[in-house]
This record gives C-alpha cells, sequence and structure tokens, in this order.
C-alpha cells in the first residue's frame, strides 16, 4: 500500500487543483462571453485589431466558417513552422549554428505542435535554434492551446444556446484566450519559474572545467560518417575523453510555462522536465503539475455555469476526478517495486524503481507526475514511462487510450468528455426507450453520427498504426527494448500520437522518415477528425429547440450520471484496447512477477 | 474560403510576433534583471573559470570523490547538451548489466581504499537518471560512499559525515521526496579543504 507521504501528495494536489477550478471557470466563463471586465476595457483596440487582420469581429460564424478557420489557421501554422525549421541555419538566434532540420522530422514536428501534441522526435538542444524553439515551437504551444479551449468554447456556446445559427467567432475566442489568460499567466509563471532556476537566456552553450575529465568509448565511424561494426554486429568503439562540459542553454522558462500551462509538453530539452534547468526543484514540479490541470479543471466550472447549472460542470468535473484518483494511486503504487533484476543485486530497494527518476522527485512525485501528464493530453515528462515497472506504464498508455478525456487537453479534454457524455445519455435513453436529451438538447441521428466519429477515430489510428508497425521492417526497427516491452513502445508511441499526448516510451527511435510520417498522420487526424465533428455537433446543439425539464428528464448532475459516463469512458477504452494492453504490460506484469 | 484566409495568416504572424518574440524577450528582460544567476543556470565559478553548474550533475569515477546517479546522456555519461534517461524496460537484462556494473565498480572503488565491507547499495546509486544530468544522490546514497572518501582524502568520517550534511537539500515542505545531497558541490567543497 501507499505510504502516508504518497497519499498527502495526492491529496494536497487534488485539493487545490479542485479549489481553482472555480476561480479559474469564472473568469474563462467571462472571457466566453465577453463579460469578462478586461475584455469589455480592451474592446475598442481588440475590435481595431481584429478589423485590421480581417477578422470581422462583428460577425458570428456558423459551425463550418468556425471549423474552416480552424483548419486554414492550422495549416498556415504547419507551414510556417515547417519553414522555420528547414531555414534555422539563416536565420538569427542560433549560437550552436544548429543545421536545418531534415524534411520529414520538421514535418512531425509541424504537425505535432500545431495539434498541441509535442511528440518530439528531435532532442531541443542538439537540434533547434532559439529563434525556431521561440518563433516556430513556443508560438504554437499558445496557438494549439488556444484553439483547443476555443473549440471547448463553440461546443459550450451549442449547448447554452438554442434556435440560434452561430457558435462564436473563432478569430475573438483566439484573440481573447491568448491575450486576456495564456500570455499573463505564463509570463507571470515564467518568473516565477526562473526564481527557482530554470533557464531564461540567450547565450552560447559555455564550457564548464570539470572536475575530472570524463573518459568514455566513443563509437568508431568509418571515413564516411557510417558507424562501424565489428564481424558479431557489435559497434566498434574507439576510447575518447570529454575535459569540458558543455552546458546548453536557452530561453527555456518563457517556454516552459506556457508547455505545461496549454497541456503541450514539448520539452525545450530532450529530457523534457526531468531536465534539472526545466524542473529544477520539487516545488517547480509541484507547479507544473498544477498548471497542467489548471485550465482543464476551470473549463469544467466554466461549463456549468454558461449552460445555467453549476452543478452540471461539477459532475464532468466529478467523474474526471473519480478516474484520475484511481489511476494515480494505481501507478504510484506499483512504482515503489524496483525491477526484479536489480533487486537480485543484492542491493537496497526501497527507495522503489528508481530508474529513470530524478532523485529530487523521487517515485512519489515521478508516478503522479506521469499520471497527470497523461490523463490530461500534455505529454511532458519529469521521469522515463519506459523505465516504469510494466503497471506504472500501463497507466500512462490507458490514459491516453481512454481520449485523453480525464481532463484533458486544454479544451479538447472537455469537449472530448462532453462526447462522452453524449453517449452516455444515448445508452441511457436505449435502456430506458426514451429519445434521449442532454441539457434540454434533444439527441437524435446528427448527433450520434457525429460523436461517433469522434469517438471511433482514435483507436482506428492506434490499432491500425500499431498493427502496421510492427509488421513492417521500419517499424520494427525503431524498437528499443527485447520482448513484449518492445511491443508496449510502438502501441504508446501510437497511443500518444493519434490522442495528441506526446509524451513516449522514449526508447523508441522514432526520428525515421517512417516514424515521422506515420506519426504526424495519426496526430493530424487525432486532432481534426474529432475537432470537426465536435464543431458540426455545436452547430447542430444551438440550432435546437430547447425542451423544458419534464418528469421523464434524466438528471445529469447527479451521482447516477456520474457514474454511467465514468462506466461509458471505461467501458469503450477496455472494450477497444484490452486486447492491445494485453500483448504489452499486462504479459509483461505477469512475467515479472515469475522472475525470481 | 477566402474570407478565413486573410485572418488565418495575419492571426498566425501576428501570434508569431507576440507570443513567438515580444514574450520571450520580455519574460528574458524581466528574469536577467531579476534572477541573473538562475536565468543564466546557476553556474559555479571558480578563479574566473566556470566549473559547473549547482543543477547539472557531472561524471565522478575517481575514489576521493562522491559518485552520482548513473548517467545515459548522449554519447558520454553527464553530457550537459544531449540529456536523456537510458529507457531500459524493468525486464531488459541491459538494465541488469548496467546495475551490475556499477556495483561492481563501488566494490572494487572499497577494496582500492582498503575497505573490507558488505553493504546493501542504495538504488538510486545504481540506476541512471531520466535526464542522466541528475545533480543529487540520497542520503543513504551518500553515506554509503562516506567511509571510502573519508579513507581516501584521511579525513575523520565526522568531518565528511558534516559536510554531507551541508550539501544536503531536505524533503520539500519537510513532506514530500527524499532528501538530498548535491554531489558536485559536496566534491567541491572536499576538493576545497586542502
Amino acid at each position: 500500500m501507499m505510504p502516508l507521504e504518497y497519499w498527502l501528495l495526492l491529496i494536497a494536489f487534488i485539493g487545490i487543483v479542485l479549489t481553482l477550478a472555480k476561480p479559474v471557470g469564472l473568469y474563462l466563463a467571462g472571457l466566453m462571453d465577453g463579460s469578462a471586465r478586461v475584455v469589455k476595457a480592451g474592446q475598442t483596440f481588440e475590435n481595431r485589431t481584429l478589423g485590421l487582420i480581417g477578422a470581422n469581429p462583428e460577425a458570428e460564424m456558423g459551425w463550418k466558417d468556425y471549423a474552416l478557420a480552424v483548419l486554414l489557421f492550422s495549416v498556415a501554422g504547419v507551414i510556417l513552422t515547417y519553414a522555420i525549421q528547414r531555414l534555422q541555419l539563416w536565420l538569427p538566434l542560433n549560437p550552436q549554428a544548429m543545421a536545418n532540420v531534415s524534411a520529414d522530422s520538421a514535418f512531425n514536428t509541424a504537425v505535432s505542435f500545431i495539434t498541441n501534441t509535442n511528440w518530439q522526435g528531435y532532442a531541443g538542444e542538439s537540434t533547434m535554434s532559439y529563434f525556431t524553439q521561440m518563433a516556430a515551437l513556443t508560438v504554437h504551444n499558445f496557438a494549439s492551446a488556444a484553439t483547443g479551449i476555443a473549440v471547448a468554447f463553440a461546443l459550450i456556446r451549442g449547448f447554452a444556446r438554442h434556435s440560434i445559427s452561430t457558435i462564436g467567432n473563432f478569430w475573438t475566442d483566439l484573440y481573447r484566450i491568448t491575450l486576456y489568460l495564456l500570455l499573463p499567466v505564463s509570463f507571470v509563471f515564467a518568473l516565477v519559474l526562473v526564481s527557482q532556476g530554470v533557464i531564461q537566456n540567450f547565450s552560447a552553450y559555455p564550457d564548464a572545467q570539470t572536475l575530472e575529465v570524463n573518459k568514455y568509448d566513443a563509437p568508431k565511424n568509418s571515413p564516411d560518417g557510417q558507424p562501424l561494426k565489428d564481424d558479431k554486429g557489435n559497434a566498434v568503439t574507439e576510447p575518447a575523453e570529454a575535459k569540458t562540459q558543455v552546458i546548453a542553454m536557452g530561453p527555456v522558462a518563457s517556454q516552459e510555462a506556457i508547455k505545461m500551462l496549454g497541456t503541450n509538453g514539448g520539452g525545450f530539452f530532450n529530457a523534457n522536465s526531468a531536465h534539472p534547468y526545466e524542473n529544477p526543484m520539487p516545488f517547480t514540479n509541484f507547479l507544473q503539475m498544477l498548471s497542467i490541470f489548471l485550465i482543464p479543471a476551470g473549463l469544467c466550472y466554466a461549463f456549468g455555469r454558461a449552460v445555467g447549472d453549476a452543478r452540471q460542470g461539477w459532475a464532468i468535473l466529478g467523474a474526471m476526478t473519480a478516474i484520475f484518483v484511481v489511476f494515480a494511486v494505481v501507478a504510484m503504487s506499483a512504482e515503489q517495486t524496483a525491477s526484479p533484476l536489480i533487486a537480485k543485486l543484492g542491493s537496497d530497494v526501497s527507495m522503489g524503481n528508481m530508474e529513470g527518476k530524478e532523485m529530487r522527485f523521487g517515485v512519489a512525485a515521478s508516478a503522479l507526475f506521469a499520471t497527470i501528464t497523461t490523463a490530461a493530453s500534455c505529454g511532458a515528462v519529469n521521469a522515463m514511462h519506459d523505465s516504469f515497472t510494466p503497471i506504472g506504464g500501463f497507466v500512462p498508455i490507458l490514459l491516453m487510450q481512454l481520449g485523453e478525456v480525464v481532463f484533458g487537453g486544454v479544451g479538447s479534454g472537455l469537449y472530448g468528455m462532453l462526447v462522452f457524455a453524449v453517449m452516455a445519455v444515448f445508452l441511457a435513453g436505449l435502456m430506458i426507450g426514451r429519445t434521449p436529451e442532454y441539457l434540454g438538447k434533444k439527441i437524435e441521428s446528427f448527433e450520434i453520427k457525429m460523436v461517433s466519429v469522434a469517438i471511433l477515430v482514435t483507436p482506428l489510428l492506434v490499432l491500425a498504426g500499431t498493427a502496421i508497425s510492427v509488421l513492417v521492417t521500419d517499424g520494427k526497427a525503431g524498437i528499443l527494448n527485447p520482448g513484449m516491452h518492445g511491443f508496449s513502445e510502438i502501441l504508446y508511441a501510437f497511443s500518444s500520437a493519434a490522442n495528441n499526448n506526446g509524451s513516449a516510451f522514449a526508447g523508441i527511435s522514432a526520428n525515421t522518415p517512417y516514424y515521422n510520417i506515420a506519426l504526424a498522420i495519426a496526430m493530424w487526424f487525432g486532432r481534426f477528425a474529432i475537432i470537426v465533428p465536435v464543431l458540426a455537433l455545436a452547430g447542430s446543439l444551438a440550432a435546437k429547440k430547447r425542451i423544458p425539464v419534464s418528469g421523464g428528464t434524466m438528471p445529469t448532475h447527479g451521482p447516477l450520471f456520474i457514474v454511467l459516463l465514468i462506466g461509458t469512458v471505461l467501458l469503450i477504452g477496455a472494450l477497444t484496447y484490452i486486447p492491445a494492453l494485453a500483448l504489452g504490460p499486462i504479459v509483461e506484469h505477469l512475467v515479472m512477477l515469475a522472475v525470481k | 474560403m477566402f474570407k478565413q484566409l486573410k485572418p488565418a495568416i495575419l492571426m498566425l504572424l501576428l501570434m508569431t510576433v507576440v507570443t513567438g518574440l515580444i514574450y520571450p524577450f520580455l519574460t528574458t528582460g524581466v528574469a536577467q534583471l531579476a534572477f541573473p544567476r538562475e536565468a543564466n543556470g546557476s553556474l559555479i565559478e571558480q578563479q574566473g573559470k566556470i566549473v559547473g553548474s549547482s543543477l547539472i550533475g557531472q561524471q565522478f569515477t575517481e575514489t576521493k570523490y562522491f559518485w552520482g546517479r548513473l548517467s545515459a546522456a548522449g554519447t558520454y555519461p553527464y553530457n550537459a547538451s544531449a540529456s536523456g534517461g537510458s529507457n531500459f524496460g524493468p525486464l531488459n537484462p541491459a538494465l541488469a548489466d548496467a546495475s551490475k556494473a556499477r556495483v561492481d565498480a563501488l566494490v572494487k572503488a572499497d577494496q582500492d581504499a582498503g575497505l573490507k565491507r558488505v553493504k546493501a547499495v542504495p538504488i538510486d546509486l545504481i540506476t541512471a537518471s531520466a535526464s542522466g544530468l541528475d545533480p543529487h544522490i540520497s542520503v543513504a546514497a551518500a553515506e554509503y560512499q562516506m567511509q571510502r572518501v573519508a579513507k581516501v582524502r584521511s579525513l575523520p568520517e565526522a568531518k565528511v559525515r558534516e559536510m554531507i550534511a551541508a550539501n544536503t537539500e531536505g524533503k520539500w515542505l519537510g513532506v514530500f521526496g527524499d532528501a538530498r545531497v548535491n554531489v558536485l558541490k559536496l566534491n567541491l567543497s572536499l576538493d576545497a579543504m586542502k
């Protein structure tokens, strides 16, 4: 069982998240309907700015225009982000003279950041110039987060309005979310992070004179630059030494703040939030965990308020919290056990599974972080999930596969969960033979079609992508760990990409043309093949008449509905993925139990 | 179609300027004024030379130094331009090999120092960190190495214990996580004693 300290950490975390949900939600609701004081104060400037870029802030959009705006904005983002990476050698702020990124990697990264996935096939500190990190990647940390929240706003309006054909103006939503929410909070958060040791500079990498000369075996290359192999296929090495430590630098804090707040998760460095310059203290770690859930939790409250019944929002938040807590306890408990291979060496393993974990976080804060980052579609990591115990690794995989609806990404978590809520109401309606309704809106054939597409697209991408990859040579070539764990690496990669999470079983070598393209496809459709039907759902709901509550209406704010919603999410997730999970983490766990 | 194309492109450019240039530059400016040491990497300087960072670990293999976590950073251990973990799964034989090699190296270091003892090695000392740059080890891992370092440096154990304590950061808020010892700072203060 978990020690008291683990429980305290979990309770403190969830307690603060739930406490902040209401104030954050109130502010979000004010941004959504324009009633926030700051929106009114800046109205003239907003109209002028939006007018200048041709956004026509006076007019609201129907769902098709809204979807078109989202898609065009995102496609333009992919093109610009791709171009900056391909040209970075000739652009400013590149003190390490980073080369232009390869075509397939740049394409993957562009799609990854625009879809709020932030899957990273590259290592930041040896690939991206400061300019690319800022003007390409940081921008889409903001833009993709704001897009997700905007789509959630549109869907909420669909429920809140009736007999009307529009669901808001995408450009106005984007403007307000970025300027009044993401930017100011990120700015303050970034400065707090710097005060704790997160770096923020444009320096070239300094050379530190280390206490010892670092002697190591370097792989030997043939004259044409290929690694040499001996007769047995092992790499040939030669002794080498490093007299200094070249320490990677950069404008980290400004990206770190929005990386967490916008549930993006793309690290400035390869090691992400495990890197001491991204996450130097237990305190920064706790703040990073909180900032992942801050907006997703607040949006639930904003939803309840907008539909005129705060309890509706608490019910959604309650379902999310219940699933989250159970998964967190499982992961934190599992990680207390070290690998039996290490225990066999006669070492003191009382600290738990420390492989791939940082001393300043330890097992509890690492396992909790892993649960939070995959419950939300953040994907930042402060420990290497690949080295988790089988059950510790099972939790993040399944949480992603549930569709990133347990808090989920900013915006995407709420609209994903509302899709499940509509499905839950539909299932309940089938059971009792009544036309289902949710929040006074009749759920009919069109809505169920859109909901079904939104729910089915990610399993299709995950399972087909995994199946193809374990069959083709290029897919199998990426595996690091032998046996079923290698299968889990591929399953994890596609679960992460299609659900726009971005974390990885990072042993997989995914910076290859095959994975760069396959995962980019999964990320793109995992994002927009859900956003478009969700906006269609919003448009259709907004146009409907509101039907009054009657004796036959199923209440959707009580415990019964919460249980029904949890059941729907878990049932659909379990039915879809248990066979695949059985081949990976589940069988690995059984094998581990047998190791003596 | 084209009605939304113009705002799509212009909004992207506007956001690139505001969130991609103004925001990071402004953050850098304020950070450099308010927290210059932290913003520039918490670097440690001695006689005008940078010897490391208090947040970034270094590789130690000599018996007179405390050793840190194993590091699976790129190309060589504690490569601060190529962070990363081993990513070995819990049943990967390579994981056992790496840990076994570390246990053997620790035992050999003890023997070289003339110490004969059998003591379980704390797990953080034989596993790789997530970043490959972990600056810390547990207090138990420092105490495990205390006798060796004291013997090699001909220092009383009590003195070394004192220095471990001086470089220990306690549990967060006295409750969460583990107390941890900064290996580079500890070794620097040992070297400074002469």
